[in-house]
């Protein structure tokens, strides 16, 4: 049925298993998708060697996650590989809601301007993944190992044991840490005997990718109701190479086996398109999908992310876009328990703060899931109100859910975490992701998170320190003076952090905000970047002085 | 605030009559339909999430 040729990635002995020696690595990641590869991209980019293990050899087959925000954007333009991704995807930012045959509402998801990264790109999951390994092939702290297969996994007193099973046959690793990034079927979940427990939903969707040259924009657009599929839902996506995604609801009654033939599929492309449309079908699946997550994050030495520790409803693209984020806050955090620079307690709040967010977005996807299918008669009318009523009423258009679009979390109860002492700040909170702002450096025009780099970050506004740089222990930050540093000629930055002159923000490694102030004070930087990894200074006075011994 | 449960319409039975009159020709769909229409429209109105929390909580408690 496809057109697009899958690449194969070819299997390789490797030199651990041909000369039958056990070797204990720092990281081990189970799974070549988007996940594990942004995981081995994430531990490179911070010094890490890592062994990547994938029982297959090729890319995703299908365009699968589709929808990329522009969150994973902004982390994989840390890892130097967002601009391919944006340059073969298609950027988007309006979605229109259809009712029956008329828009009921449209929504802007990026409505500010200045910002580097579009707020949505659609590009199919097997053209992301090519990037990420051809990524991940040049760089030499890197092993990805196809055809390989984790069998086993067994966890004594400091590292794990894996038993891996390839072309060759069986051989034994061991991982210091173990990254199990290998879906919502993870097989290393079950392993580790972990929960994995939620809300199955009662409905099935074909999904499908159409070659086609049609005039439609490129926008989310989504239908309930819609004359050519009467009482079910539809969405469109356009991806790149003319290839469309289209998302079919069917409800429950329907024959997963029979709906997957192009015999049925077909009729129902052309009822949408109409009778004259030239189209080919790329592929085709059936899916149903639960909401559900693993009861914790960190299983010993073993830590989950992605789908295979929370998975959503596909409305919002909540599912890898969360996953990146997953990595994004572990990758910082296990290089430095790795370095001595933390303590391992520092790994339990990955899954504090990443349990958290998989819980937000489990909710959001379940709400939206309830709009799209309404579970008794009179939820439906209730639904349809809100649809008709949102044709003629501006207050109506907030309640329609036909997915809340991912956006991060923010860590708001996080432990790391500095709580503010002062309110006037504005929005941007300990816990929250920095916000991005076009600013300029000796002059030429550069991006705000560019200059967060990869460790610790204070930056402040006005001109309360001529240093450059705080540490205490093995743990620094780089100080940026707003003024003198970096240059703010739109005054956005400053707006969209509610500076004046003396407010201090300590970003962590994964640009997050650990704490602010409203004047820069060394004493209270450091205890904040001591509590941001895990060392609560308040609670453990002598930790500051055992740093720094 | 707290949801009003003191008399506050100026003409009770003016209004009880309009209410229902208004839905004599629907059958029972339509008129569910426009219930669900109306209590969005006179929800919005309140806006207040604390009246509208009691006002569920005492409508499903019936009575």
């Amino acid at each position: 049925m496809t057109n697009h040729i899958y690449p194969k990635f070819g299997y390789l002995r490797s030199k651990e298993q041909a000369d039958g020696v056990v070797k204990r690595h720092p990281i081990v990641v189970i799974g070549a998708g988007p996940i594990g590869l942004t995981a081995a991209l994430d531990f490179a980019a911070r010094g890490q060697p890592v062994v990547v293990l994938d029982d297959n050899d090729t890319v995703s087959i299908g365009s699968r996650a589709v929808c990329y925000a522009k969150r994973p954007l902004e982390i994989w333009d840390r890892l130097d590989c967002a601009s391919p991704m944006v340059d073969r995807g298609v950027s988007w930012k309006v979605g229109k809601v259809f009712f029956h045959d008329q828009l009921s509402y449209q929504f802007d998801l990026l409505p500010e301007s200045d910002h580097q990264w579009p707020a949505m790109i659609n590009l199919q999951q097997y053209h992301l993944e090519e990037i990420l390994v051809a990524k991940c092939r040049a760089n030499p702290l890197i092993d990805l190992r196809w055809k390989h297969r984790l069998i086993s996994l067994k966890q004594p007193a400091d590292h794990a044991t894996l038993a891996v099973e390839t072309p060759d046959g069986i051989f034994t690793m061991e991982a210091e840490w173990v990254i199990a990034c290998d879906g919502a079927n993870s097989d290393t979940r079950k392993m580790v005997g972990a929960e994995f427990t939620g809300q199955f939903f009662q409905d099935r969707f074909l999904i499908a990718d159409v070659a086609m040259k049609a005039d439609f924009p490129t926008e989310r657009w989504f239908w309930f109701d819609p004359p050519f599929h009467p009482g079910q839902s539809v969405l469109l996506h356009r991806q790149a190479d003319n290839i469309w995604r289209i998302d079919f609801q069917l409800g429950w009654e329907a024959d997963p086996d029979a709906e997957r033939q192009p015999e049925r599929v077909i009729p129902r492309i052309r009822a949408m398109l109409g009778e004259d449309a030239q189209f080919s079908l790329e592929w085709v699946s059936i899916y149903q999908f639960a909401c559900r997550r693993i009861d914790n994050f960190r299983q010993g030495r073993v830590l989950f992310a992605g789908d295979a520790a929370h998975q959503v409803s596909p409305f919002g693209a909540r599912g890898a876009n969360t996953g990146v984020q997953d990595i994004d806050n572990l990758a910082w955090k296990l290089a430095m328990v790795l370095r001595g620079e933390a303590p391992e307690a520092l790994l339990d709040s990955y899954h504090e703060e990443r349990a958290y967010a998989a819980d937000d977005n489990i909710l959001n996807s379940t709400r939206a899931t309830d709009f799209i299918t309404p579970k008794t008669k009179v939820s439906r009318y209730f639904r349809d109100a809100v649809l008709e009523l949102a044709q003629h009423h501006g207050f109506a258009r907030p309640l329609v859910n036909s997915g809340r679009l991912s956006v991060p979390t923010p860590y708001a109860t996080s432990a790391l975490n500095t709580p503010d002492e002062d309110f006037a700040i504005g929005e941007m909170r300990p816990g929250t992701n920095a916000a991005d702002a076009p600013i300029s450096v000796a002059g030429k025009p550069s991006w705000f998170l560019h200059c967060l780099g990869d460790g610790f970050t204070v930056v402040t506004f006005g001109k309360a320190t001529d240093k450059t740089g705080i540490a205490i222990g093995p743990l620094a930050a780089k100080i940026i003076r707003v003024g003198r540093d970096i240059e703010d000629p739109s005054g956005l930055l400053a707006a969209r952090y509610g500076a004046s002159p003396g407010t201090t923000y300590l970003f962590r490694p994964d640009q997050y905000v650990a704490a602010r102030w409203s004047g820069f004070d060394e004493t209270k930087i450091i205890e904040a970047m001591l509590r941001a990894t895990g060392q609560d200074s308040a609670r453990h006075p002598a930790g500051q002085k055992e740093l720094a011994a | 605030m707290m949801l009003n449960l003191a008399p506050n319409i100026a003409d009770p039975d003016d209004f009880y009559a309009e209410l229902v009159n208004s839905q004599r020709n629907l059958d029972e769909e339509q008129a569910l339909r426009m219930n669900a229409r109306l209590i969005l429209l006179l929800a919005n109105h309140i806006g207040d999430r604390t009246v509208l929390t009691e006002a569920i909580a005492r409508a499903r408690a019936a009575g």
